[in-house]
């Protein structure tokens, strides 16, 4: 599938937004962070800004981004409508959540309650946008049930990471968050480590045989292409990264997304957090790199059974 | 609407291709995509169609394969279109309902004006039947040519999608298979007719009928080897030589 830039800064952004928000209401709510004006302020002005950056950049590869309203409208059976639909009301209870935070410094009782439901709405908004994905059948990397928590996990990891960074900046002890955040990354880890197994283990059962129905003794071979040059069919969906590039994409996905940050977050508490936003910081960007990498890699390595018409023995 | 009809159409058109006929000349693709580019699904846009790339949006496509089928070397043309399912993912998916399945005929069809351009249901079909029109910026698909066949201000022969009438083999018929009674319908029936990847559930209304067995390994009275000519026979030993050589290096 070809990987459209916009939605993988779509996704990279706006996960990380809603795991920010996750966290940052939890953790408020739990007592775990001090409810400071300027420090709440920052935190959900970068998460609001993040998913609605990501929200505006979903609506640049579309055709009509004018109409992009309509897509309210299919909540009943689209996961894509249902996805808008989440992302805007979970502005509702975490903006409430905000308010109470910036202007009464007070994250208790109906606060708490609008905070709560907003890390639930983050959480339901990030499972819409993986089932978009999961609910193709045509596409065998995207339907598989590790879709969901991959995305989900990313997601939360990437906001553990932001906080981290955030809760550095102004000053206050960040070992119980660098912790989560340590957490969050190797649970993000192993599902994506599993993700990957399962696609490139599972066997590619739909064959060109099926696709076209024909009762042949051999295999079936395209003689010749409808088209000489490739056609949108082609171009959106018959993407192939090489496999020696797909390989060392996912080490460069490994190394950045997951296992460099949590390395330099540990060495932050080995070091008694003396140098929490350098290395924190510095977590931040490898995430966010490592994140698009993971997510172009989604794209690229998925592949969808029209391939099956134009020539590809199996999918 | 992106909610299919709760009850199945009770009409379901569709069209009826003949493998073992079509010649893969392409005059039904071409054919639609003259018509299309003036009716329902105007403009179906080319880009860059006199330079080093040029592509566009096609509703039909024809695939030319290549297998042993009944013992036979085969060259099986393949004409693709959207099959206008029952349960298609294509209208499922789609956030805005442009995307859409009319009860009264079952025919799939996209609304180019509230289409965004997302591409999600060409995604969802497993037969490439989508086909996204950059300049428009929507989607576009098989109509079924819904402007010709009831279209009163044309000649009754007329009233048949595009594809249909220009197919100069009558490899491809077109009509209600949600009747059993028609012709399409026995069509289907007599030659075990098929749908394509039925795995999907999707339940394609378009139906193809399967190569028939060849036959030219038993046309009777042939003899099994020509006879040599005269010309053939008469030949120099140089002229056997090169035939010589001709049929070993040809091993
Ligand atoms: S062939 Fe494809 S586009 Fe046509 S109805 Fe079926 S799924 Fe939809
Ligand atoms: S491209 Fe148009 S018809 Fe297709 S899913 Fe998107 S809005 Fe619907």
């Amino acid at each position: 599938m070809h990987p459209a830039y916009s939605v993988i800064l779509f996704t990279t952004a706006s996960g990380a937004g809603y795991g920010l928000i996750f966290w940052l209401s939890l953790l408020g709510v739990g007592g775990f962070l001090p409810i400071e004006r300027w420090f709440g302020f920052t935190a959900f002005g970068l998460a609001f800004g993040l998913i609605t950056i990501g929200l505006l950049s979903s609506t640049f590869h579309l055709g009509h981004p004018e109409r992009a309203w309509r897509a309210f409208s299919q909540w009943r059976s689209s996961w894509l409508s249902r996805e808008g639909v989440a992302a805007v009301i979970a502005y509702v209870p975490s903006g409430l959540a905000a308010i109470g935070w910036v202007f009464y410094e007070d994250f208790s009782g109906i606060w708490s309650i609008m905070a709560v439901a907003g890390a639930v709405m983050a959480i339901v908004t990030i499972i819409c946008t993986a089932m978009i994905y999961a609910s193709l059948t045509t596409i065998r990397q995207w339907h598989n049930p590790l879709v969901v928590p991959v995305y989900a996990s990313l997601g939360l990891a990437s906001g553990a990471v932001l906080l981290t960074l955030l809760g550095s900046v102004f000053g206050y002890p960040v070992g119980t968050l660098e912790i989560i955040t340590i957490v969050a990354l190797t649970i993000a880890l192993a599902i994506k480590l599993a993700y990957w197994r399962r696609i490139e283990n599972e066997e590619k059962s739909w064959t060109i045989e099926q696709a076209t129905g024909l009762k042949a003794s051999t295999t079936v071979s395209q003689l010749d292409a409808p088209h000489t040059m490739d056609n949108f069919v082609l171009r959106e969906m018959g993407y192939k990264v090489a496999r020696k590039h797909g390989r060392k994409l996912k080490s460069y996905a490994v190394i950045l997304a997951f296992l460099a940050p949590m390395a330099l977050l540990a060495l932050d508490i080995a070091a008694n957090n003396q140098f929490s936003i350098f290395l924190s910081l510095l977590s931040v960007l490898s995430v966010t790199i490592g994140v698009v990498i993971e997510r172009w890699l989604f794209f690229a390595q998925a592949q969808h059974v029209v391939t099956l018409f134009y020539g590809a023995k199996q999918a | 609407m992106t909610s299919l009809p709760t009850q199945p159409t009770k009409k379901k058109l569709g069209l009826v291709i003949d493998l073992d006929i079509c010649v893969g000349c392409h005059a039904c693709a071409v054919s639609c995509k003259e018509w299309n580019t003036q009716g329902y699904s105007a403009p179906l846009s080319d880009e860059n169609p006199y330079g080093e790339d040029p592509h566009g949006a096609w509703l039909n496509r024809i695939h030319t394969y290549e297998a042993d089928i009944e013992g036979e070397r085969s060259t099986v043309h393949f004409p693709r279109s959207c099959l206008h399912c029952e349960q298609p993912a294509c209208v499922t998916v789609c956030p805005t309902g442009a995307s859409y399945k009319r009860e009264e005929d079952g025919i799939v069809l996209v609304n180019p004006d509230t289409c965004i351009g997302c591409k999600l249901c060409s995604w969802a079909c497993p037969y490439g039947a989508r086909e996204y029109d950059s300049s428009h910026g929507v989607m576009k698909k098989c109509t079924l040519c819904v402007d010709r066949i009831y279209n009163e201000n044309l000649e009754e022969v007329d009233r048949v999608p595009a594809c249909v009438r220009a197919c100069p083999t009558g490899a491809r018929a077109f009509g209600d298979l949600g009747d059993e009674n028609s012709e399409v319908s026995k069509l289907v029936a007599d030659r075990n007719g098929y749908g394509l990847f039925e795995e999907f559930g999707y339940k394609p209304v378009n139906q193809y009928l399967p190569p028939r067995p060849r036959r030219n390994s038993i046309v009777e009275g042939a003899p099994a080897a020509l006879e040599p000519t005269q010309a053939s026979k008469a030949q120099t030993k140089s002229e056997r030589l090169f035939q010589w050589a001709d049929r070993v290096l040809s091993r």
